[in-house]
């Protein structure tokens, strides 16, 4: 059918356009890929990324364009049918059934007769040792770690005979190490002639693993450039627009004092191990202590006992040298310790969903009202002023917080927190999911507190944010601590292997 | 001994209507779908069945009537929630009033048109019914009366959850299905027809209802029409469904276990201690009371409801 000899494109899209209403999600965006080849697309939230990739698998029809599979026009209506035009998709959330093993999640609703498990179980490895992946094709899902989930999802599109894979953020959730151990699978699928897509915006893994670079904007296609005749600053600049400098600022603050000392901190589990095992550090006003660790060290447990959510073991922790354990959560914040954790799902702890900002505002102030009936005006005041100083979009203040997008909704709550004139503000993932630009308003509010005095605990994902934003860092791993050491001359190796659980000297736990 | 074995007998045929009430929310809750309308589904199969034997003296028909008008419930219930996303519990809670609604005011009517002052099955289907005789095997002394001499519906539903079990964990329908249950969205991206599988299994697990309602009417009001026949049964079986922990086979035991609650205050012996009769009704809700302790103790993931169920699944809500 293709009138040409020239090599096949694994995927073809021409002129692409869909529109939701009255928003356009992608406009007349044309884009190739070859098999063995890996294409990265870059952009910011809302740029289209995900919707584009949502037409090949199938979510979504474009109203307008052609989208053509190994040299020809196809329509892709569902996702069943992208599987038989053998594109596969992995979700950044995994679409996987917990309960079940591996084997049965990778062969779920396959159209091929009953194989029995043994036969299963052989093809399963078959498929793995092609590719290098290692997965236990009997171990349930619920008792694998994220990289292990990851794997099945990999091997449930190859199982399906996919040939071309599309990736939607797959290193969010995984430590410098299994990103690594990843991007050799991937590798590995692009010498078998897979053509793969992922979608990121990271400007490192980008450099590191893609072929070439399509970058969207604002759901228009800008450019697509090969990888290595490019660099991070070029394509932050093509993503964003402008010229944007990629350094954050680290204010240096005269340490005055120490606002909150933690002294032999342990919790517990509810299976009986320990969350967090004598756990030690100083917080001084005017400082950023970033907390690494991979996703489930104990820094949730770390944020809830300061903020006195949680059920203490032993130790203590003082602010202005009283202890703060067996406290309520009230009077810790009364004492000015303030906490802002966005969870994965960005709204979990903190706001309600279907309030809107003068009610979420009045979540934390409502004590301070006299009589019996609600005053909203003050809210409503702050939640004015919150808008227009942070520049929150949102239609009116009385909008529903989950309608706002995810950046929005981190501002209202950093914002709120940020309100109360904390002395220690307590930050965990603030800019989860952010793209750069709302990721540095966010970085820019927390060096304004610093600058105010304010001792900040943050605890972060992405190590190079870490790096350059905190004075110095602690690394959790499994609850301890394995060093708190200075940002500015230690190195992300040095992190990751702490993380891992390698023990480094700690640089100051001077008074 | 023989007061013993008896008792037995008895627990058997109570817990015969408790089984196919189980059987069928079994079904719904593995689609995900969390519906407590048995008792209404159970009902309607209850009236439909009677009414079916009354007029065409034939048990097939009066059996595919009790299913047909189980699924029917099950329908109205499915059409709500898999269809118009409408609140599970509110949805079942309704379904549960309707049915019995619907089911009284057909036998009042029925009773009402007819001459005589009661409904009453005709002989050739009240043969069909009754306790069968298997040569051989019903006369041997204790062993057959404790297994071959029941009314065809309990080998039925022995059969039915049998079959259910099969289903359920070793077919790739099955392996769907409860996919579905535990992670709509994970069965969908895996290219399963989610709503077309919900309806099958909601309107399959109504159907199974019925024949559960049907049991109640033709058999334990012995054979003559009489208003809430199913009286609470309903109720029973969706704390069964917890009891037998959503497992087919374990539901044969549970509900024979039940109706032995059910039937304890007729064989319990009065000289000893007399309890009222109230506490013995309470018995199976107290012992559910304590299989959901127990098992959330255990937080066994397996053996626990399917994740999803009451959640009702939209594609584009991600």
């Amino acid at each position: 059918m293709s009138k040409s000899n020239e090599t096949k494109y694994a995927i073809e899209l021409k002129g692409i356009t869909k529109t939701f209403g009255s928003v356009v999600a992608n406009n007349n965006i044309n884009l190739t890929i070859k098999y063995g080849e890996i294409l990265a697309l870059l952009g910011e939230n809302g740029s289209g990324k995900t919707t584009l990739m949502n037409m090949l698998s199938g979510i979504y029809y474009p109203d307008n364009g052609t989208i053509s599979v190994a040299g020809e026009e196809v329509a892709i209506s569902s996702p069943t049918e992208a599987i038989d035009f053998g594109i596969g998709m992995i979700h950044q959330h995994f679409k996987l059934v917990e309960v079940l093993n591996a084997m049965d999640n990778i062969v779920l609703g396959t159209k091929e007769k009953y194989l029995k498990p043994k036969e299963l179980k052989d093809k399963i490895q078959n498929i793995s040792s092609k590719f290098g992946l290692e997965v236990e094709p009997e171990k349930k899902i619920y008792n694998m770690s994220v990289s292990e989930k990851q794997t099945v999802e990999i091997l449930k599109v190859l199982y399906r005979g996919a040939q071309i894979l599309i990736l939607d953020e797959p290193t969010a959730v995984l430590t410098p190490q299994e990103i690594e151990k990843l991007f050799a699978i991937l590798r590995k699928m692009k010498e078998q002639g897979s053509a793969i897509i992922i979608i990121t915006h990271k400007l490192n893994e980008v450099m590191a693993i893609s072929d070439r670079v399509s970058i969207l904007r604002k759901g228009e296609l800008i450019d697509t450039v090969a990888t290595k005749e490019t660099n991070e600053k070029q394509l932050t600049e093509l993503m964003v627009g402008r010229p944007v400098s990629l350094k954050i600022e680290r204010p240096e603050i005269e340490k005055k004092h120490t606002v909150l000392n933690v002294v032999d901190l342990s919790v517990m589990n509810d299976d009986g191990t320990y969350a967090l095992r004598n756990v030690n550090f100083k917080l001084k006003s005017g400082e950023i202590l970033g907390v690494a660790g991979i996703a489930g060290s104990g820094q949730k447990e770390l944020c809830e006992s300061i903020a006195g959510l949680m059920k203490v073991k032993e130790g203590a922790v003082l602010c202005n040298k009283e202890n703060i354990i067996g406290k309520t959560p009230d009077e810790i914040i009364n004492l000015g310790i303030s906490m802002s954790f966005v969870p994965e799902d960005r709204l979990g702890m903190g706001l309600v969903g279907s309030m809107g900002m003068v009610e979420n505002m009045m979540l934390k102030s409502y004590k301070n009202n006299k009589g019996f009936f609600i005053d909203k005006k003050p809210s409503r005041k702050l939640s004015e002023e919150l808008k227009k100083k942070l520049e929150i979009v949102t239609p009116n203040v009385e909008t529903p917080v989950r309608m706002m997008s995810g950046g929005n909704v981190q501002k209202v709550l950093l914002g709120r927190e940020i309100e109360s004139n904390p002395n220690v503000l307590i930050t965990a993932y603030p800019v989860r999911g952010l793209d750069i630009n709302s990721s540095y308003v966010i970085y820019d509010l927390l060096n304004e507190q610093k600058k105010k005095g304010v001792a900040i605990l943050f605890i972060g994902e992405d190590l190079d944010v870490l790096l350059e934003l905190s004075d110095r860092i602690m690394v959790l791993c499994h609850g301890e601590v394995k060093g708190i050491v200075d940002a500015k001359s230690t190195s992300k190796e040095e992190i990751g292997l702490m993380m891992t659980g390698k023990s480094m000297e700690g640089v100051d736990q001077d008074e | 001994m023989n007061m013993f074995l008896n008792f037995l007998i008895a627990a058997v045929f109570a817990g015969t209507p408790l089984l196919f009430g189980t059987l069928g929310e079994i079904m719904s809750e593995k689609a995900g779908h969390l519906n407590l309308g048995v008792e209404g589904m159970m009902a309607m199969g209850a009236c439909a069945g009677f009414m079916a034997g009354l007029l065409t003296d034939s048990f097939i028909v009066a059996l595919i009537a009790a299913f047909a008008a189980g699924m029917l419930g099950a329908l109205i219930y499915a059409v709500l929630t898999v269809t118009f996303m409408a609140d599970q519990n509110v949805t079942g809670l309704t379904l549960a009033i309707f049915g019995t609604g619907l089911s009284n005011f057909i036998g009042e009517y029925m009773l009402v048109n007819s001459t005589s002052s009661s409904l009453k099955l005709p002989e050739k289907i009240t043969a069909t019914i009754s306790n069968i005789n298997i040569p051989g095997l019903s006369s041997i002394p204790v062993v057959g009366q404790l297994f071959f001499q029941y009314n065809p519906f309990v080998y039925l539903g022995i059969l039915v959850a049998i079959l259910c079990g099969i289903y359920l964990n070793h077919t790739k329908m099955g392996l769907n299905l409860r996919a579905i249950g535990e992670n709509p969205a994970a069965a969908d991206a895996a290219g399963i027809k989610v709503t077309k599988i919900k309806y099958i299994n909601i309107l399959l697990g109504g159907g199974i209802c019925g024949i559960g309602g049907a049991y109640s009417s033709m058999i334990i009001c012995g054979g003559v029409w009489m208003s809430n026949s199913v009286n609470g049964l309903g109720w029973i079986a969706v704390a069964l469904v917890i009891f037998a922990s959503w497992s087919p086979t374990k539901a044969i035991f549970g509900s024979f276990i039940f109706g032995a609650f059910n039937i304890l205050k007729y064989y319990f012996p009065k000289t000893w201690i007399t309890i009222p009769s109230a506490f013995y009704d309470m018995l199976p809700f107290i012992i559910t009371a304590l299989v959901l302790v127990i098992t959330s103790i255990r937080k066994s993931k397996e053996n626990s409801q399917p994740a999803s169920c009451g959640v009702n699944y939209f594609r584009e809500e991600r």
